[in-house]
């Protein structure tokens, strides 16, 4: 059967994993980490106390400023490049540019930019007469800087898909559009935008599903720190389960149930809107 | 249409403006992969270098093993990308062509693997692959590889790809006597070739960035991926920021090629649930 190796690895690496989150999420464990008692609801009502709350909070916040900043920035690039300028092609290349980085090396990048020390960011803050940013280690700023890393690295990503986006638009359109004398800011809140709207709601789900997501950032730039400000919900799971020996794999598998729970709903909502869009057609 | 030239002008001041922000990191990598301590590591720090160090990039080959890295990370993004493409490839020929049964149920399942984040099954994959010994030693290999033979969305694209073609192509070989497998591998894949290489560009890319799975996974330091192994000569090179770009730099000059020069593709493949 040419589906068996699909099949088999989904078997194996998805869906019995996923059934063991169940699992685990209900059961206690020792200290190397293998499944001990039966606790029932335990790790759920752990979660009900002000700590998981705060990372819930940190998460919808962080997924707020790196996506939408991302998307809109994408945005107005992309309607900018539609101003029938010369080297088009070149300037897209250039702001797609950031897609060539993995999340691991831009984070280092910026790691470096943001040392307090002796990073540019500093330096060039500086030279205008700024004071020292603690931009990683203050906990008002930490999740803000993350935030802003992370729309740098998502920006490139989303001029590609929405320049294919407009480059899909039918050209007797925007001709028709034109020759009614629509043009800059009529021409893109008229024809552009609404006609894009398929590919900027496509951005905002798959974004926020990245967002939720994000791992390696934190993990390079603050560990979730400073005291725990930047403490994800992805992160919080990588924290119970194999940070400093914690072996916590019941607590995390409970978390992990909840971002199984969250990330459904971001799918059901993105089927769902689009599914009304294909009747609407 | 009053004065297109003065609004032109503003467009490009504007663009070039939002550039800045986006090129300065880009930039600086590389810069900064040939600027000594004078530069880096005093206050303030310099824009651009006053001298070219280029044995930053000696250092950074004496500070961690770069090039054990860079094979570690070719052989299991490799491998994931093959495996995917012939699994999706495989996949999506039955989906497309074939009558079977419960052929809308596996459907459903597939689409089913796309709603499960990695990172809410990681836990139980992590356990399963440790206690199967696949973390240690050269065994690391198949550990950081196995759960991700396959994949829904390269299945998916492809099937979209395959739809294409009439079904008469299928009756038509089938009557010459051409079987399934000389149909599949020898007039549909030949002709897919676009959408096959968009799924290899972006599996490729996907495997090679990988950070959450190789981090835990990985105990043994000869078997770390280049992902890793720049944030630990992050940690470990602090001091030296020269080195730190260097490395990465270094690392970036894959994906940086597959982007400049697999754009069309990545475009195909990133856009496919976009688009319609």
């Amino acid at each position: 059967m040419l589906l068996l190796p699909s099949v088999v690895v989904f078997a194996l690496f998805i869906f019995w994993p996923l059934a063991r989150t169940f699992y685990l999420s209900t059961h206690g464990n020792d200290i190397f980490g293998a499944p001990s008692t039966y606790v029932g609801v335990d790790h759920y009502t752990e979660m009900l106390t002000g700590e998981f709350g705060k990372v819930l909070g940190t998460t919808a916040l962080f997924t707020l400023i790196s996506v939408l900043p991302a998307v809109l920035g994408a945005l107005v690039v992309v309607l900018l490049l539609e101003a029938r300028l010369r080297g088009v092609r070149l300037l897209r290349t250039a702001f797609a540019l950031p897609f060539a980085f993995s999340v691991a090396t831009a984070s280092v990048v910026f790691a470096v930019i943001y040392n307090p020390a002796i990073g540019i960011a500093n330096g060039l803050l500086g030279a205008i007469g700024v004071d020292r940013v603690n931009w990683l280690t203050d906990p008002s700023i930490a999740l803000p800087a993350v935030g802003l890393a992370t729309v740098w690295m998502n920006l490139g990503y989303n001029v590609l898909v929405l320049s294919a986006g407009v480059a899909a638009i039918p050209p007797e359109v925007v001709e028709a559009a034109r020759l009614d004398g629509a043009t800059g800011w009529r021409l893109a809140t008229g024809i552009t935008i609404p006609l894009l709207s398929p590919q900027l709601f496509f951005l905002v789900v798959v974004s926020t599903i990245h967002a939720l997501q994000s791992f390696g950032q934190i993990h390079i730039l603050t560990k979730g720190g400073p005291d725990d400000a930047t403490t994800t919900l992805v992160y919080s799971i990588y924290e119970k389960a194999f940070a400093f020996g914690s072996s916590d794999f019941g607590g995390a598998s409970a978390q992990a149930v909840v971002l199984l729970v969250i990330m459904l709903i971001c799918t059901a909502v993105q089927f769902g809107v689009l599914e009304r869009r294909v009747h609407y057609r | 249409m009053r004065r297109p030239q003065a609004g032109r002008i503003v467009v490009y001041v504007v663009l070039g403006l939002a550039l800045i922000p986006v090129l300065f990191p880009v930039y600086y990598a590389f810069a900064g992969a040939v600027m000594g301590p004078g530069d880096l590591a005093t206050y303030p720090p310099s824009l651009v270098p006053s001298a070219l160090r280029w044995e930053n990039f000696g250092d950074v080959f004496a500070s961690v093993p770069l090039g054990r890295f860079y094979l570690n990370s070719a052989v299991q993004a490799g491998v994931i990308t093959l495996a995917q493409v012939v699994t999706s490839i495989l996949a999506a020929y039955a989906f497309a062509f074939l009558r079977m049964p419960a052929k809308a149920a596996t459907f459903g399942l597939f689409l089913a693997t796309l709603m499960v984040p990695w990172e809410a099954i990681i836990i139980p994959n992590y356990l399963a692959i440790s206690d199967w010994g696949l973390a240690r030693g050269g065994l690391t290999y198949l550990g950081l590889v196995l759960p991700f033979l396959a994949s829904a969305f390269g299945t998916f694209l492809l099937r979209q790809a395959f739809l294409q073609f009439p079904g008469e192509l299928r009756d038509a070989a089938v009557i010459d006597g051409c079987g399934h497998w000389r149909l599949l591998w020898r007039v549909i894949v030949p002709l897919s070739k676009p959408s096959i290489a968009a799924v290899g560009v972006y599996v490729f890319l996907s495997a090679w960035n990988q950070y959450f799975w190789p981090l835990i996974l990985i105990r043994d330091a000869d078997y770390q991926t280049l992902q890793i192994g720049i944030s630990q000569l992050n940690d470990a090179e602090a001091a030296q920021p020269g080195l730190i770009l260097a490395g990465v730099a270094l690392s970036l000059l894959p994906t940086l090629a597959v982007v400049i020069f697999g754009q069309r593709y990545i475009v195909r493949g990133l856009t496919a649930g976009a688009l319609r």
